[in-house]
């Protein structure tokens, strides 16, 4: 079966006056049909770069190498015209803060239903109507009066369902979110995170989730990637990564997510150390100087992910 | 759109100079364009039993009349008339032409920009009255001559403006959801950065509007814009300047209607800028 999303080598690099700047390095991974992956790492691990590079949104001045193909079709050095055909309609992207996100001076509306006059080639009239009822169906309520209203009079959860319904609109096979909740409070995030699953549910597509807190993502992924300084660390299925992850950092990165029942802390556990520089040249495994388990091999010899396709980690020396 | 419309009407209202100032506008206009029925003289009869008479109502020639004996209302109003449309006229050219111009290099970018920006400076640097001398040197002396000069260079500040207002756009989120939406080049520019604009871009060209009529006064007086027997204010005032001691009215008359129009036209875009700059209020 063609994966839904298939990064194969994907390198990102930025020219910087101080040299190369590496986001994103030899990156692979696949999304098949209907999988929702999360993808976790801290900020600045490249992890929206690798959508953004997807998408077409990079800068100007990133130089990309590698492969990324959507359905089988490379998006890497695509045209615009054909990236046209499948952004906004099979592949749909909720950015991370939905108050800018939206553009000030056009109605709800007429946003939405742009995405359907333009992609569907419906009428304005038919696309208002479809745009209702995907407000509907992401429960904003009274959707007929939010349609003649400007982003300015929603609020921030509104708006991000409005994003959410946005992108829904063309039945995408594959939607990206990054960080769809960031930006909002926490009895938002749930209701998001609960529209992500129901839409998922009901339309089949595949789903990229893209955050820093794995607790958001657990309850919804299927398998995740951890990425580290640009580099995929981990890969795993959801359940196998959560229970017994095996690359170091994941470790560090679960004992960080406080619990309900455990023992009450003092202060929150934190991971000493910062992660590397992007342009700092990488011989040695990126997380070594922040790990507790390196050892002299670790500083020279930079590991490769490795295992099979339903479990790898790049680690010399992983976890059990 | 309108909300932001209806915000800035509101402190247009609260501006009593502002309001005045268009008040003036408007009654200038309608004068300019309704006042020659109201007195049977043309711009072109000549009244021998009255030259270079002062102003009187009971010959029917309300401003006097020049040298040759034409009636200055009628003339000074076919002047106004020429003002005002080229005013809008260079305006209209600098909207359509400049804020397209501007929204295309500044969001294309890259080269595109460069070369787009490199023509913009080529032209401005051009001086504007060799310019126009020259081409009425090949072309001869004609008022459409006098609309394609003016057309010609009034649109390049505003591409400027619009140039920097869609650099900063660009970055905006929106304009990276909209091409993650799938949305083409030309919809984004048109649909999604040009009406973001607007606000700098009314501004421009209410303020643009004197600053041509001042141009074109300039060009008349200077003998290379309007030519006899057509009217303008600024050939007027060249007349007048001649008549200064002996008929001063040839002089204050159409150096009045002048005055009026662009000190409220100024007045006018001040107040509109004010009642538009969202970050101040």
């Amino acid at each position: 079966m063609v994966a839904t999303l298939s990064v194969d080598n994907l390198n990102i690099r930025f020219a910087h006056r101080t040299g190369m700047l590496e986001a994103v390095a030899g990156a692979s991974l696949r999304i098949e049909p209907q999988e929702c992956v999360g993808i976790v790492g801290e900020s600045g691990s490249g992890k929206t770069q690798l959508f953004l590079a997807a998408m077409g949104l990079l800068a100007g001045v990133a130089q990309v190498s590698g492969s990324i193909r959507f359905a089988g079709n490379e998006l890497l050095g695509a045209k615009a015209a054909a990236l046209n055909r499948v952004r906004g309609s099979k592949l749909t992207m909720v950015f991370q803060d939905p108050m800018t996100s939206l553009t000030p001076h056009l109605r709800i509306g007429t946003q939405l239903a742009e995405v359907l006059v333009s992609h569907a080639g419906q009428s304005w009239k038919e696309a208002r109507g479809a745009a209702e009822s995907m407000l509907e169906h992401v429960r904003i309520p009274d959707p007929k009066r939010r349609l003649q209203q400007y982003p300015y009079e929603l609020s921030g959860g509104m708006r991000q369902r409005v994003m959410l319904a946005m992108s829904l609109l063309c039945k995408p096979d594959l939607l990206i979110a990054d960080e769809p909740t960031t930006a909002l409070d926490v009895t938002l995030q749930a209701q998001i995170m609960e529209l992500l699953r129901a839409a998922r549910g009901e339309t089949g597509m595949a789903l990229a989730l893209i955050s820093h807190d794995l607790g958001v993502i657990a309850g919804l992924a299927d398998r995740i990637l951890v990425m580290y300084a640009g580099r995929i660390v981990e890969n795993a299925s959801a359940a196998e990564l959560l229970l017994r992850p095996r690359h170091p950092y994941t470790a560090e990165l679960l004992k960080c997510v406080p619990s309900l029942s455990g023992p009450r802390l003092a202060r929150m556990p934190t991971l000493a150390g910062q992660p590397p520089q992007p342009g700092e040249a990488l011989q040695a495994c990126p997380f070594a100087p922040r790990c507790s388990r390196a050892a002299d091999r670790c500083r020279v010899e930079r590991p490769a992910l490795a295992g099979s396709s339903m479990s790898q980690v790049a680690c010399h020396f992983p976890l059990p | 759109m309108s909300v932001l419309l209806d915000d800035a009407i509101r402190r247009l209202r609260a501006s009593p100079a502002a309001i005045f100032a268009l008040f003036i506008i408007v009654a200038v206009v309608m004068i300019a364009l309704l006042g020659p029925w109201l007195n049977p003289n043309s711009t072109q009869t000549l009244d021998w039993l009255h030259v270079a008479a002062a102003p009187t109502f009971q010959s029917a020639h309300w401003f006097g009349t020049d040298r040759l004996g034409r009636d200055l209302y009628v003339r000074t109003l076919a002047g106004a008339r020429v003002s005002i449309a080229i005013g809008l006229v260079a305006s209209t050219i600098s909207i359509l032409v400049g804020v397209s111009y501007g929204a295309i290099a500044g969001y294309i970018g890259g080269r595109t920009d460069h070369l787009m920006m490199r023509i913009i400076e080529i032209l401005s640097g051009l001086p504007l009255i060799f310019f126009v001398i020259f081409l009425t040197v090949i072309f001869g002396r004609s008022e459409s001559l006098l609309f394609i000069s003016i057309g010609a260079v009034g649109w390049l500040t505003m591409a400027r403006i619009v140039r920097g207002q869609t650099l900063s756009i660009r970055q905006q989120e929106f304009i990276a959801a909209a091409v993650a939406g799938g949305a083409g080049t030309g919809r984004i520019i048109a649909k999604h950065v040009i009406p973001n604009v607007i606000g700098p871009v009314i501004v421009y060209a209410t303020l643009t509007v004197p600053q041509i009529i001042l141009f074109e006064s300039f060009l008349s007086f200077l003998g290379l814009g309007i030519q006899e027997p057509g009217a303008s204010l600024g050939s007027l005032i060249a007349e007048g300047v001649g008549e200064m001691e002996a008929a001063p009215w040839m002089l204050l008359v159409p150096g009045g209607f002048l005055a009026v129009l662009l000190l409220c036209l100024n007045i006018f875009g001040d107040g509109l800028r004010d009642a538009l700059d969202v970050k101040e209020a």
